[in-house]
């Protein structure tokens, strides 16, 4: 009964073929090990945020002397509207938290070099859509941080040459953010982001399916295939990561459930206090932050002084901190993909280019000191020379020799 | 690697709670305990006598908070509600912004999510902390919130204190109604009663969590075993 | 074979000529899209001028007024104030306002204003947008002993002095702006406009 039924879809649709392409004929690695499990996490938080997103459009209003309000009916007067808005709001950051680790995975398994620079393209611009995506939606609850934290990102583009001020006043739509600025926001974070983001994710998905994907030894398993064609060291995907991946699925919920019951503002981190004050066009608060996944970059452009009556600079400095990470794939020089074989000069680079992404993260967070003003600048320099030295120091490295087959405990 | 994500997240978590200590004042602490139903009854009756004349909780409607804080709504009808007439109403209140604005200054703020604002140390330690100075038109300052355009409602219970400068902060000068024991209870339940209209679906959110995570734990013991039993042929 | 030729020729040319007049039509299509991005015609009406009595204001006292969803400010600045600003040249990065889109020419003075105990400013920090706060006091301990009194923006950390004129080596460029203003009267001003004749 199935069967002709399927047959039937078959013959009129692809549906058993793409089954079996990207699921149950998809060979992985066996050797997949905890870091593999954050591409299925981005998926499922991604299917979370619209879901909750098309409930959370049902009961907000684009409208600046309505949506603070908007935002406090759903809180409470809602049926569950609470949780519908939590899980958005915890979602977003989740979505930070992962795609940072499945990016770091990227990095220290080589996963971007060839022949999967394309992958590691799309996803680079997945992150930028996800970055919009976060911003705009930022502005969404009209609260303080809301409104300057918009102002504070739109007069980054007021400061290109020649442009900027047309620019902003094309984005904002009006000479201050006002409610053509909400109302344009609201219609790129709910429709016009997550179709491209939707389409980057399939796009990232087929490339990563036609090259196949890359593993903790960075050894390629379809050097060695058996008399059927297949790797030696592949699995197909489902049923054996679908099932492992239900379990990482599971340990990342209870995580993720911790937070939103017990802490849906994480002390401050994912919702700001400040955003419980109605946006004031008049006050901007003391002390003014963008929300933590975004505090490396705004910590590199306040690093950067002004230059001949221009803030500019900054802007190009934050801007080219983003351009370098796409270039990756053509930086690294080094034959060997994982950080099990690699040569010390990497190992310590990237030690430092951690230290500096997250120490530049916290910077972001905090007002302006001198001194914070000065290690921000440091920080900034060491982010920078990982991707300018890159090309040297990965060809001079001593790698290690490369096994032939994965290793598998 | 898991724990250690796990810590960094923790600690994570620690160093954000720093994020919304304010500006280098010293806040005093207070325990909100959103199930001590007393203590929300008498901060709520504190709030509709002293705060709601003024301001407002306008997303906060009457008939949740009788459910939540455990009164009928017939009890909230009779003796908390002065300013309205449903009891699905939220807590309005009748003067005119722009009056508001003359007497003040400034439009009293709403209150329904001022506890998630500001944070309930500070409101505990602002509520406290009014001290008497002639150069302001309201004749009180105030040690957390300078120069603040709100008058010490409750000088009646907690009488006037002095600044005199020094370390030690403020000095009661004269005495009100209550002891200074009595006033910070009082004013421990008002806080209480704000955090609790800061964000009335916590109740239900904590009630919640146990059992999702129970269910969670319960998911993971059979989910591991299914990924055990697949991954038995792999070698 | 010279049909061939030919017929090679022809698909170039209108194939050529089609994505010309075909990527024409699209551009021409993209720009309503585009302009309906820009303010709209009830955002410009709604930069009329605005007048504000300031028979009220006490000497060092600031009020904000809304002009273009900006906000505006009128400080009354004492003497000792305008005494201070002449002595801060060299801490200041354009002490005589020589960037002419800061303020109109009737205030490019060393005030930077018309009357000098009355000063009018848009709040609006030259850097990324913030609005700085009102620091009339002196050496304040944040902001250090040679404080003369100004605006600190709690964004960046921008510093102004009473005349809204940026510090040096501070994330802000140039000065705040002035908005075109005049006297109405001696306790009237109209902000938005500049006084009939000058410009």
């Amino acid at each position: 009964m199935f069967s002709s039924l399927m047959n039937w879809v078959d013959e009129r649709f692809p549906a058993t073929k793409m089954w079996k392409e990207h699921l149950s004929e998809y060979y992985a690695p066996k050797n997949f090990n905890f870091w593999y499990f954050f591409g299925s996490l981005a998926l499922l938080i991604l299917v979370l945020q619209i879901v909750t997103g098309i409930f959370l459009t049902m009961h907000y209003k684009p409208d600046t002397s309505l949506a603070f309000a908007s935002v406090e009916y759903i809180m409470r007067d809602v049926e569950w509207g609470w949780l519908i808005r939590y899980l958005h709001s915890t979602g977003a950051s989740a979505f930070f938290v992962v795609v940072y680790l499945h990016m770091f995975r990227g990095l220290i398994y080589g996963s971007y070099k060839q022949p999967r620079e394309l992958v590691w393209i799309f996803g680079m611009l997945i992150y930028l859509a996800l970055m919009a995506e976060a911003f705009m939606g930022y502005l969404l609850p009209w609260g303080q941080m809301s409104y300057w934290g918009a102002q504070v990102i739109i007069s980054l583009f007021a400061q290109v040459p020649f442009i900027g001020s047309e620019l902003a006043l094309w984005i904002r739509g009006d000479f201050v953010i006002a409610d053509a600025t909400l109302n344009r926001f609201f219609a790129f974070h709910v429709i016009a982001v997550p179709l491209v983001l939707l389409g980057l994710v399939v796009a990232h998905i087929i490339a990563l399916h036609e090259v196949g994907s890359n593993n903790p030894d960075g050894v390629d398993i379809k050097k060695h295939k058996d008399k059927n064609g297949i790797p030696l060291d592949g699995i197909p995907f489902h049923p054996y990561y679908s099932v492992k991946d239900i379990v990482g699925v599971t340990v990342f919920l209870f995580i993720f459930s911790l937070i939103l019951f017990y802490a849906p503002e994480f002390g401050g981190w994912f919702i700001e206090y400040a955003n419980f004050i109605p946006a004031d066009p008049f006050k901007t608060p003391e002390h003014i932050a963008p929300v933590w996944y975004f505090t490396p970059f705004y910590a590199i452009l306040r690093a950067v002084p002004s230059i001949a009556g221009s803030a500019f600079p900054g802007v190009a400095a934050m801007g080219l901190s983003i351009v370098f990470l796409f270039l990756l794939p053509w930086l690294d020089r080094s034959p060997v993909k994982s950080i099990r074989y690699r040569g010390p000069y990497f190992r310590f680079a990237l030690v430092l280019f951690i230290i500096s992404f997250i120490a530049l993260g916290y910077l972001g967070t905090q007002g302006v000191t001198d001194l914070y003003t000065l290690l921000s600048q440091v920080f900034s320099v060491i982010y920078f020379a990982f991707f300018i030295f890159m090309p040297f120091y990965t060809k001079a490295d001593k790698d290690k020799p490369v096994p032939e087959r994965v290793t598998f405990k | 690697m898991k724990k250690l994500i796990f810590t960094l997240l923790m600690s994570l978590f620690v160093a954000g709670q720093a994020v919304a200590a304010s500006g280098g004042i010293h806040l005093d602490k207070v325990e909100v305990d959103l199930s001590d139903q007393a203590s929300l009854q008498r901060g709520a009756k504190t709030f509709v006598n002293y705060c709601l004349s003024c301001h407002e909780a306008a997303y906060m409607r009457y008939n949740r908070m009788a459910k939540d804080i455990g009164l009928t709504d017939k009890q909230v009808m009779d003796s908390l509600m002065f300013a309205s007439d449903k009891v699905g109403d939220t807590m309005t209140v009748a003067m005119r912004a722009e009056d508001a604005k003359r007497w003040f200054g400034v439009t009293p703020p709403d209150l329904s999510v001022i506890a998630r604002a500001k944070g309930t140390d500070w409101l505990y330690t602002y509520l406290r902390t009014f001290y008497l100075d002639s150069a302001k038109a309201m004749g009180t300052n105030n040690s957390v919130f300078k120069d603040v355009g709100m008058p010490h409602v409750l000088w009646q219970q907690q009488g006037y204190l002095t600044n005199d400068h020094s370390e030690h902060g403020l000095t009661k000068t004269s005495e009100g109604e209550l002891s200074t024991h009595e006033y910070n209870v009082m004013i421990k339940d008002l806080v209480n009663f704000l955090a609790y209209i800061g964000e009335p679906s916590k109740i239900q959110r904590l009630a919640l969590a146990k059992w999702v995570l129970l269910y969670l734990v319960l998911f993971f013991l059979v989910a591991y075993p299914m990924k055990k039993a697949f991954w038995r042929d792999i070698h | 074979m010279s049909n061939n030729v030919d017929n090679d020729k022809r698909r170039f040319l209108t194939t050529a000529a089609s994505v010309v007049v075909g990527g024409a039509g699209t551009v021409a299509v993209a720009i309503p899209f585009v302009s309906s991005m820009f303010p709209s015609a009830k955002a410009y009406a709604a930069g009329a001028p605005v007048e504000v009595d300031i028979s009220k204001l006490e000497s060092g006292q600031q009020i904000t007024v809304e002009w273009r969803g900006k906000p505006v400010w009128i400080i009354k600045r004492s003497p000792e104030t305008i005494a201070n600003l002449a002595t801060q040249d060299d801490i200041l990065l354009d002490p005589e306002s020589t960037t002419s889109s800061q303020q109109p020419n009737y205030t490019a003075n060393q005030t930077r204003s018309i009357k000098a105990e009355i000063m009018v400013l848009v709040g609006i920090c030259t850097h990324l947008g913030c609005s700085p706060t009102y620091r009339p006091e002196l050496a304040p301990e944040d902001l250090g002993a040679e404080w003369k009194g100004g605006f600190s923006c709690p964004c960046h950390g921008s510093k102004f002095d009473l005349a809204g004129r940026v510090h040096k080596n501070v994330p802000a460029p140039i000065n705040l702006e002035v908005p075109p203003h005049y006297f109405l009267g001696d306790n009237r001003i109209l902000i938005g406009e500049d006084a009939k004749g000058a410009a």
